[in-house]
Protein backbone atom coordinates (compact mmCIF):
# COMPACT_ATOMS: atom_id res chain seq x y z
CA UNK A 1 0.00 0.00 0.00
CA UNK A 2 2.80 2.39 0.94
CA UNK A 3 4.62 1.47 -2.23
CA UNK A 4 1.48 2.26 -4.23
CA UNK A 5 1.14 5.68 -2.61
CA UNK A 6 4.83 6.39 -3.02
CA UNK A 7 5.02 5.38 -6.69
CA UNK A 8 1.56 6.25 -8.04
CA UNK A 9 0.18 9.06 -5.90
CA UNK A 10 3.30 10.85 -4.70
CA UNK A 11 2.23 14.42 -3.93
CA UNK A 12 5.79 15.76 -3.79
CA UNK A 13 6.50 14.44 -7.28
CA UNK A 14 3.13 15.66 -8.52
CA UNK A 15 3.96 19.15 -7.31
CA UNK A 16 7.22 19.10 -9.28
CA UNK A 17 5.62 17.68 -12.41
CA UNK A 18 2.48 19.83 -12.32
CA UNK A 19 3.76 22.79 -14.42
CA UNK A 20 4.93 20.39 -17.15
CA UNK A 21 1.64 18.51 -17.12
CA UNK A 22 -0.28 21.78 -17.44
CA UNK A 23 1.87 22.82 -20.40
CA UNK A 24 1.25 19.40 -21.95
CA UNK A 25 -2.48 19.74 -21.39
CA UNK A 26 -2.33 23.13 -23.13
CA UNK A 27 -0.68 21.52 -26.15
CA UNK A 28 -3.28 18.73 -26.18
CA UNK A 29 -6.06 21.35 -26.16
CA UNK A 30 -4.37 23.32 -28.95
CA UNK A 31 -4.07 20.12 -30.96
CA UNK A 32 -7.79 19.38 -30.45
CA UNK A 33 -8.80 22.92 -31.43
CA UNK A 34 -6.85 22.60 -34.70
CA UNK A 35 -7.48 18.96 -35.53
CA UNK A 36 -11.23 18.58 -34.82
CA UNK A 37 -12.52 21.47 -37.00
CA UNK A 38 -10.07 20.39 -39.72
CA UNK A 39 -11.36 16.81 -39.58
CA UNK A 40 -15.01 17.90 -39.60
CA UNK A 41 -14.44 20.23 -42.57
CA UNK A 42 -12.53 17.48 -44.41
CA UNK A 43 -15.31 15.02 -43.58
CA UNK A 44 -17.95 17.33 -45.03
CA UNK A 45 -15.94 17.64 -48.24
CA UNK A 46 -15.60 13.84 -48.38
CA UNK A 47 -19.32 13.32 -47.77
CA UNK A 48 -20.34 15.85 -50.43
CA UNK A 49 -17.83 14.41 -52.90
CA UNK A 50 -19.22 10.92 -52.31
CA UNK A 51 -22.45 12.20 -53.90
CA UNK A 52 -20.65 13.56 -56.97
CA UNK A 53 -22.44 13.02 -60.28
CA UNK A 54 -19.47 11.23 -61.88
CA UNK A 55 -18.91 7.60 -61.05
CA UNK A 56 -15.09 7.79 -61.02
CA UNK A 57 -15.26 10.58 -58.43
CA UNK A 58 -17.46 8.48 -56.16
CA UNK A 59 -15.07 5.55 -56.52
CA UNK A 60 -12.11 7.80 -55.74
CA UNK A 61 -13.81 8.93 -52.53
CA UNK A 62 -14.55 5.34 -51.47
CA UNK A 63 -10.92 4.38 -52.16
CA UNK A 64 -9.71 7.35 -50.09
CA UNK A 65 -12.00 6.53 -47.17
CA UNK A 66 -11.19 2.81 -47.11
CA UNK A 67 -7.46 3.44 -47.52
CA UNK A 68 -7.24 5.72 -44.51
CA UNK A 69 -9.63 3.63 -42.43
CA UNK A 70 -7.44 0.57 -42.98
CA UNK A 71 -4.30 2.44 -41.90
CA UNK A 72 -3.62 2.53 -38.16
CA UNK A 73 -3.27 6.26 -37.37
CA UNK A 74 0.08 5.73 -35.63
CA UNK A 75 1.50 4.10 -38.78
CA UNK A 76 0.29 7.04 -40.88
CA UNK A 77 1.79 9.50 -38.42
CA UNK A 78 5.18 7.77 -38.37
CA UNK A 79 5.21 7.52 -42.13
CA UNK A 80 4.63 11.26 -42.47
CA UNK A 81 6.97 12.24 -39.64
CA UNK A 82 9.89 10.01 -40.66
CA UNK A 83 9.34 9.61 -44.39
CA UNK A 84 8.59 13.14 -45.63
CA UNK A 85 11.88 14.69 -44.42
CA UNK A 86 13.60 12.42 -46.96
CA UNK A 87 11.78 14.27 -49.70
CA UNK A 88 13.11 17.55 -48.35
CA UNK A 89 9.78 18.27 -46.63
CA UNK A 90 10.95 18.80 -43.07
CA UNK A 91 7.61 19.37 -41.41
CA UNK A 92 7.43 20.52 -37.80
CA UNK A 93 5.98 17.76 -35.58
CA UNK A 94 2.77 19.74 -35.11
CA UNK A 95 2.15 20.00 -38.87
CA UNK A 96 2.90 16.30 -39.41
CA UNK A 97 0.42 15.39 -36.66
CA UNK A 98 -2.24 17.75 -38.04
CA UNK A 99 -1.81 16.31 -41.54
CA UNK A 100 -2.02 12.70 -40.33
CA UNK A 101 -5.14 13.55 -38.33
CA UNK A 102 -6.74 15.35 -41.28
CA UNK A 103 -6.27 12.29 -43.52
CA UNK A 104 -7.44 9.82 -40.87
CA UNK A 105 -10.32 11.66 -39.23
CA UNK A 106 -11.77 13.17 -42.41
CA UNK A 107 -12.51 9.64 -43.64
CA UNK A 108 -14.30 8.74 -40.41
CA UNK A 109 -16.23 12.03 -40.21
CA UNK A 110 -16.95 11.67 -43.92
CA UNK A 111 -18.61 8.27 -43.46
CA UNK A 112 -20.74 9.67 -40.62
CA UNK A 113 -21.87 12.71 -42.63
CA UNK A 114 -22.62 10.47 -45.61
CA UNK A 115 -24.85 8.24 -43.45
CA UNK A 116 -26.57 11.37 -42.15
CA UNK A 117 -27.20 12.78 -45.63
CA UNK A 118 -28.50 9.41 -46.82
CA UNK A 119 -30.95 9.30 -43.90
CA UNK A 120 -32.85 12.31 -45.29
CA UNK A 121 -36.01 11.36 -47.14
CA UNK A 122 -36.31 12.13 -50.87
CA UNK A 123 -39.32 14.33 -50.27
CA UNK A 124 -37.11 16.85 -48.51
CA UNK A 125 -35.02 17.30 -51.68
CA UNK A 126 -38.10 17.56 -53.85
CA UNK A 127 -39.70 20.09 -51.51
CA UNK A 128 -36.49 22.15 -51.42
CA UNK A 129 -36.19 22.07 -55.22
CA UNK A 130 -39.80 23.05 -55.67
CA UNK A 131 -39.18 26.12 -53.51
CA UNK A 132 -36.57 27.12 -56.04
CA UNK A 133 -33.52 26.56 -53.84
CA UNK A 134 -30.26 25.82 -55.65
CA UNK A 135 -28.16 22.77 -54.77
CA UNK A 136 -25.76 24.63 -52.44
CA UNK A 137 -28.71 26.42 -50.86
CA UNK A 138 -30.75 23.33 -50.10
CA UNK A 139 -27.71 21.40 -48.88
CA UNK A 140 -26.87 24.15 -46.42
CA UNK A 141 -30.36 25.15 -45.31
CA UNK A 142 -32.38 21.93 -45.57
CA UNK A 143 -30.36 18.72 -45.82
CA UNK A 144 -27.27 19.27 -43.66
CA UNK A 145 -29.03 20.60 -40.53
CA UNK A 146 -31.30 17.53 -40.45
CA UNK A 147 -28.46 15.16 -41.37
CA UNK A 148 -26.25 16.48 -38.58
CA UNK A 149 -29.06 16.11 -36.06
CA UNK A 150 -29.62 12.49 -37.11
CA UNK A 151 -25.99 11.49 -36.63
CA UNK A 152 -25.14 13.76 -33.69
CA UNK A 153 -24.30 10.87 -31.31
CA UNK A 154 -21.90 9.40 -33.89
CA UNK A 155 -20.29 12.81 -34.41
CA UNK A 156 -19.77 13.23 -30.66
CA UNK A 157 -18.47 9.67 -30.38
CA UNK A 158 -15.96 10.19 -33.16
CA UNK A 159 -14.85 13.49 -31.65
CA UNK A 160 -14.20 11.67 -28.36
CA UNK A 161 -12.05 9.17 -30.27
CA UNK A 162 -10.13 12.01 -31.96
CA UNK A 163 -9.41 13.70 -28.63
CA UNK A 164 -8.09 10.43 -27.20
CA UNK A 165 -6.09 9.84 -30.36
CA UNK A 166 -4.10 13.05 -29.85
CA UNK A 167 -2.09 11.03 -27.29
CA UNK A 168 -0.26 9.28 -30.15
CA UNK A 169 1.41 12.59 -30.98
CA UNK A 170 3.70 11.82 -28.03
CA UNK A 171 5.39 9.19 -30.20
CA UNK A 172 6.75 11.84 -32.58
CA UNK A 173 7.85 14.00 -29.62
CA UNK A 174 5.11 16.60 -29.79
CA UNK A 175 5.04 17.84 -26.18
CA UNK A 176 1.36 17.13 -25.41
CA UNK A 177 -0.02 15.75 -22.14
CA UNK A 178 1.17 12.15 -22.43
CA UNK A 179 4.61 13.21 -23.69
CA UNK A 180 5.02 15.67 -20.82
CA UNK A 181 4.01 12.95 -18.35
CA UNK A 182 6.47 10.45 -19.83
CA UNK A 183 9.28 13.02 -19.66
CA UNK A 184 8.43 13.82 -16.06
CA UNK A 185 8.38 10.11 -15.26
CA UNK A 186 11.80 9.63 -16.82
CA UNK A 187 13.27 12.53 -14.84
CA UNK A 188 11.70 11.71 -11.46
CA UNK A 189 11.87 7.95 -11.93
CA UNK A 190 8.36 7.76 -10.49
CA UNK A 191 5.06 6.78 -12.13
CA UNK A 192 3.00 9.55 -10.50
CA UNK A 193 3.11 11.93 -13.53
CA UNK A 194 1.75 9.25 -15.88
CA UNK A 195 -0.97 8.28 -13.39
CA UNK A 196 -1.82 11.97 -13.06
CA UNK A 197 -2.04 12.32 -16.86
CA UNK A 198 -4.46 9.37 -16.91
CA UNK A 199 -6.58 11.05 -14.24
CA UNK A 200 -6.55 14.33 -16.19
CA UNK A 201 -7.80 12.51 -19.31
CA UNK A 202 -10.50 10.84 -17.21
CA UNK A 203 -11.69 14.09 -15.66
CA UNK A 204 -11.75 15.91 -19.01
CA UNK A 205 -13.39 13.16 -21.05
CA UNK A 206 -15.77 11.55 -18.55
CA UNK A 207 -18.53 14.17 -19.09
CA UNK A 208 -18.33 13.49 -22.83
CA UNK A 209 -18.63 9.73 -22.25
CA UNK A 210 -21.71 10.28 -20.03
CA UNK A 211 -23.30 12.59 -22.60
CA UNK A 212 -22.70 9.99 -25.28
CA UNK A 213 -24.22 7.22 -23.14
CA UNK A 214 -27.33 9.35 -22.57
CA UNK A 215 -27.67 10.01 -26.31
CA UNK A 216 -27.28 6.33 -27.16
CA UNK A 217 -29.98 5.31 -24.71
CA UNK A 218 -32.31 8.07 -25.86
CA UNK A 219 -31.89 6.94 -29.45
CA UNK A 220 -32.66 3.38 -28.42
CA UNK A 221 -35.86 4.36 -26.63
CA UNK A 222 -36.97 6.39 -29.61
CA UNK A 223 -36.31 3.31 -31.71
CA UNK A 224 -38.48 1.03 -29.56
CA UNK B 1 10.86 10.75 -59.36
CA UNK B 2 13.82 8.37 -59.17
CA UNK B 3 14.71 9.95 -55.87
CA UNK B 4 11.20 9.23 -54.66
CA UNK B 5 11.47 5.58 -55.73
CA UNK B 6 14.90 5.24 -54.18
CA UNK B 7 13.64 6.69 -50.93
CA UNK B 8 10.32 4.91 -50.47
CA UNK B 9 10.65 1.84 -52.71
CA UNK B 10 14.32 0.94 -52.37
CA UNK B 11 14.30 -2.62 -53.69
CA UNK B 12 17.47 -4.05 -52.03
CA UNK B 13 16.44 -2.64 -48.65
CA UNK B 14 12.90 -3.94 -49.03
CA UNK B 15 14.14 -7.42 -49.89
CA UNK B 16 16.56 -7.34 -46.96
CA UNK B 17 13.92 -6.44 -44.38
CA UNK B 18 10.95 -8.33 -45.79
CA UNK B 19 11.46 -11.31 -43.41
CA UNK B 20 11.32 -8.94 -40.41
CA UNK B 21 8.07 -7.40 -41.61
CA UNK B 22 6.58 -10.84 -42.23
CA UNK B 23 7.57 -11.82 -38.70
CA UNK B 24 5.83 -8.68 -37.42
CA UNK B 25 2.80 -9.48 -39.57
CA UNK B 26 2.22 -12.71 -37.66
CA UNK B 27 2.75 -11.05 -34.28
CA UNK B 28 0.13 -8.43 -35.24
CA UNK B 29 -2.31 -11.19 -36.21
CA UNK B 30 -1.70 -13.05 -32.92
CA UNK B 31 -2.14 -9.90 -30.87
CA UNK B 32 -5.26 -8.85 -32.77
CA UNK B 33 -6.92 -12.26 -32.41
CA UNK B 34 -6.10 -12.43 -28.70
CA UNK B 35 -7.57 -8.95 -28.16
CA UNK B 36 -10.75 -9.66 -30.15
CA UNK B 37 -11.49 -12.95 -28.36
CA UNK B 38 -10.75 -11.69 -24.84
CA UNK B 39 -12.38 -8.29 -25.29
CA UNK B 40 -15.64 -9.51 -26.80
CA UNK B 41 -15.96 -12.43 -24.35
CA UNK B 42 -15.43 -10.13 -21.34
CA UNK B 43 -17.82 -7.55 -22.76
CA UNK B 44 -20.52 -10.16 -23.26
CA UNK B 45 -20.10 -11.54 -19.73
CA UNK B 46 -20.28 -8.03 -18.26
CA UNK B 47 -23.46 -7.23 -20.23
CA UNK B 48 -25.11 -10.46 -19.06
CA UNK B 49 -24.10 -9.76 -15.45
CA UNK B 50 -25.50 -6.24 -15.81
CA UNK B 51 -28.85 -7.63 -16.99
CA UNK B 52 -29.37 -9.20 -13.52
CA UNK B 53 -29.66 -5.59 -12.32
CA UNK B 54 -27.84 -5.86 -9.00
CA UNK B 55 -27.34 -2.20 -8.11
CA UNK B 56 -23.91 -2.46 -6.45
CA UNK B 57 -22.49 -4.68 -9.21
CA UNK B 58 -23.87 -2.49 -11.98
CA UNK B 59 -22.30 0.58 -10.42
CA UNK B 60 -18.85 -0.99 -10.79
CA UNK B 61 -19.57 -2.13 -14.34
CA UNK B 62 -20.61 1.41 -15.34
CA UNK B 63 -17.51 2.90 -13.71
CA UNK B 64 -15.30 0.38 -15.52
CA UNK B 65 -16.96 1.02 -18.87
CA UNK B 66 -16.84 4.80 -18.51
CA UNK B 67 -13.19 4.77 -17.45
CA UNK B 68 -12.01 2.65 -20.36
CA UNK B 69 -14.06 4.67 -22.84
CA UNK B 70 -12.51 7.89 -21.54
CA UNK B 71 -8.87 6.80 -21.30
CA UNK B 72 -6.74 6.85 -24.48
CA UNK B 73 -5.54 3.25 -25.17
CA UNK B 74 -1.93 4.42 -25.43
CA UNK B 75 -2.15 5.84 -21.90
CA UNK B 76 -3.44 2.49 -20.59
CA UNK B 77 -0.67 0.56 -22.36
CA UNK B 78 1.98 2.91 -20.97
CA UNK B 79 0.53 2.68 -17.46
CA UNK B 80 0.67 -1.12 -17.62
CA UNK B 81 4.15 -1.32 -19.10
CA UNK B 82 5.99 1.58 -17.46
CA UNK B 83 4.04 2.33 -14.28
CA UNK B 84 3.00 -1.04 -12.85
CA UNK B 85 6.61 -2.33 -12.55
CA UNK B 86 7.28 0.41 -9.97
CA UNK B 87 4.91 -1.42 -7.62
CA UNK B 88 6.32 -4.82 -8.50
CA UNK B 89 3.90 -5.92 -11.26
CA UNK B 90 5.90 -6.73 -14.38
CA UNK B 91 4.58 -7.81 -17.74
CA UNK B 92 5.96 -8.01 -21.26
CA UNK B 93 5.02 -5.48 -23.90
CA UNK B 94 2.83 -8.09 -25.60
CA UNK B 95 0.90 -8.83 -22.40
CA UNK B 96 0.43 -5.16 -21.50
CA UNK B 97 -0.82 -4.32 -25.00
CA UNK B 98 -3.09 -7.37 -25.06
CA UNK B 99 -4.49 -6.61 -21.62
CA UNK B 100 -4.96 -2.88 -22.24
CA UNK B 101 -6.69 -3.29 -25.61
CA UNK B 102 -8.82 -6.19 -24.31
CA UNK B 103 -10.08 -4.03 -21.43
CA UNK B 104 -10.86 -1.16 -23.82
CA UNK B 105 -12.69 -3.49 -26.21
CA UNK B 106 -14.52 -5.14 -23.29
CA UNK B 107 -15.79 -1.73 -22.16
CA UNK B 108 -17.11 -0.81 -25.62
CA UNK B 109 -18.50 -4.32 -26.24
CA UNK B 110 -20.33 -4.31 -22.89
CA UNK B 111 -22.01 -1.03 -23.78
CA UNK B 112 -23.00 -2.33 -27.22
CA UNK B 113 -24.31 -5.70 -25.94
CA UNK B 114 -26.18 -3.94 -23.13
CA UNK B 115 -27.84 -1.58 -25.60
CA UNK B 116 -28.76 -4.65 -27.65
CA UNK B 117 -30.31 -6.38 -24.64
CA UNK B 118 -32.31 -3.25 -23.79
CA UNK B 119 -33.60 -3.19 -27.35
CA UNK B 120 -35.25 -6.61 -26.91
CA UNK B 121 -38.88 -5.72 -26.16
CA UNK B 122 -40.18 -6.42 -22.64
CA UNK B 123 -42.86 -8.69 -24.06
CA UNK B 124 -40.18 -11.14 -25.20
CA UNK B 125 -38.94 -11.54 -21.62
CA UNK B 126 -42.49 -11.93 -20.32
CA UNK B 127 -43.35 -14.48 -23.00
CA UNK B 128 -40.22 -16.49 -22.18
CA UNK B 129 -41.09 -16.46 -18.47
CA UNK B 130 -44.65 -17.51 -19.18
CA UNK B 131 -43.51 -20.64 -21.03
CA UNK B 132 -41.44 -21.57 -17.98
CA UNK B 133 -37.89 -20.49 -18.95
CA UNK B 134 -35.73 -19.24 -16.09
CA UNK B 135 -33.60 -16.10 -16.37
CA UNK B 136 -30.52 -17.82 -17.78
CA UNK B 137 -32.57 -19.79 -20.29
CA UNK B 138 -34.38 -16.61 -21.34
CA UNK B 139 -31.04 -14.90 -21.88
CA UNK B 140 -29.64 -17.80 -23.82
CA UNK B 141 -32.54 -18.74 -26.07
CA UNK B 142 -34.57 -15.54 -26.37
CA UNK B 143 -32.80 -12.30 -25.46
CA UNK B 144 -29.18 -12.83 -26.53
CA UNK B 145 -29.86 -14.21 -30.04
CA UNK B 146 -31.97 -11.12 -30.79
CA UNK B 147 -29.57 -8.74 -29.05
CA UNK B 148 -26.47 -10.08 -30.79
CA UNK B 149 -28.06 -9.61 -34.21
CA UNK B 150 -28.57 -5.89 -33.83
CA UNK B 151 -25.21 -5.40 -32.13
CA UNK B 152 -23.22 -6.89 -35.00
CA UNK B 153 -22.68 -3.73 -37.11
CA UNK B 154 -21.54 -1.40 -34.27
CA UNK B 155 -19.55 -4.20 -32.67
CA UNK B 156 -17.74 -5.00 -35.93
CA UNK B 157 -16.78 -1.37 -36.47
CA UNK B 158 -15.56 -0.93 -32.90
CA UNK B 159 -13.59 -4.18 -33.03
CA UNK B 160 -11.88 -3.12 -36.26
CA UNK B 161 -10.96 0.26 -34.76
CA UNK B 162 -9.49 -1.34 -31.65
CA UNK B 163 -7.54 -4.09 -33.43
CA UNK B 164 -5.83 -1.38 -35.50
CA UNK B 165 -4.53 -0.09 -32.17
CA UNK B 166 -2.24 -3.13 -32.03
CA UNK B 167 0.21 -0.75 -33.78
CA UNK B 168 0.45 1.05 -30.42
CA UNK B 169 2.33 -2.02 -29.18
CA UNK B 170 5.35 -0.63 -31.07
CA UNK B 171 5.72 1.94 -28.28
CA UNK B 172 6.29 -0.82 -25.70
CA UNK B 173 8.59 -2.93 -27.92
CA UNK B 174 6.08 -5.54 -29.11
CA UNK B 175 7.66 -7.02 -32.24
CA UNK B 176 4.65 -6.31 -34.47
CA UNK B 177 4.67 -4.76 -37.96
CA UNK B 178 5.23 -1.13 -37.02
CA UNK B 179 7.97 -1.97 -34.51
CA UNK B 180 9.85 -4.08 -37.06
CA UNK B 181 9.43 -1.43 -39.74
CA UNK B 182 10.62 1.31 -37.41
CA UNK B 183 13.66 -0.75 -36.34
CA UNK B 184 14.57 -1.50 -39.95
CA UNK B 185 14.12 2.17 -40.81
CA UNK B 186 16.61 3.26 -38.15
CA UNK B 187 19.14 0.60 -39.18
CA UNK B 188 18.99 1.37 -42.87
CA UNK B 189 18.23 5.09 -42.54
CA UNK B 190 15.76 4.72 -45.39
CA UNK B 191 11.96 4.85 -45.12
CA UNK B 192 11.39 1.90 -47.48
CA UNK B 193 10.78 -0.49 -44.54
CA UNK B 194 8.03 1.91 -43.41
CA UNK B 195 6.47 1.61 -46.87
CA UNK B 196 6.68 -2.15 -46.55
CA UNK B 197 5.03 -1.96 -43.11
CA UNK B 198 2.29 0.28 -44.52
CA UNK B 199 1.65 -2.25 -47.29
CA UNK B 200 1.50 -5.05 -44.70
CA UNK B 201 -1.14 -3.10 -42.76
CA UNK B 202 -3.17 -2.55 -45.91
CA UNK B 203 -3.01 -6.26 -46.77
CA UNK B 204 -4.21 -7.07 -43.27
CA UNK B 205 -6.84 -4.40 -42.69
CA UNK B 206 -8.31 -3.52 -46.11
CA UNK B 207 -10.21 -6.84 -46.23
CA UNK B 208 -11.31 -6.21 -42.65
CA UNK B 209 -12.62 -2.74 -43.54
CA UNK B 210 -14.47 -4.21 -46.55
CA UNK B 211 -15.90 -6.91 -44.31
CA UNK B 212 -17.11 -4.15 -41.99
CA UNK B 213 -18.83 -2.39 -44.91
CA UNK B 214 -20.51 -5.63 -45.96
CA UNK B 215 -21.71 -6.33 -42.42
CA UNK B 216 -23.12 -2.81 -42.19
CA UNK B 217 -25.33 -3.28 -45.23
CA UNK B 218 -26.17 -6.90 -44.42
CA UNK B 219 -27.34 -6.26 -40.84
CA UNK B 220 -28.49 -2.67 -41.28
CA UNK B 221 -30.84 -1.30 -38.64
CA UNK B 222 -34.34 -1.12 -39.93
CA UNK B 223 -35.40 2.39 -39.07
Amino acid sequence: MDSLLLNFFNLGILQQAWPYLLKGLGMTLLLCVVVIPLGIAGGLVVALASRAPRRWMRWAVIAYVDFFRAFPPLVLLMFLAFGLPFLGLDLPAFVAVALAFLLNTSSYYGEIFRAGIESIARGQYEAARSLGLSAPQYMRAVILPQAVRNVLPDLIGNTLEVIKLTSIASVVALPELLYAARQAQAVTYNATPVVAAGIIYLICLWPLVRLLSRYEHKQLHAHN
Amino acid sequence: MSKFAETFFNWPIMVQYLPKIVEGFFVTIQLALAVVVTGIACGLVLAVVRSFRVRAVNFFIVVFVDAFRALPPLVVIILFYFALPTIGIRMTGFVSTWLALSLVLAAYAEEIFWAGLLAVPKGQWEAARSIGLDTLQTLRYVALPQAVRITIPPLTNRTIAITKNTALGAVVAVGEILYQAQGAYSFSYNPSPLTLGAIAYLILFLPVVWFGRWVETRFAWKR
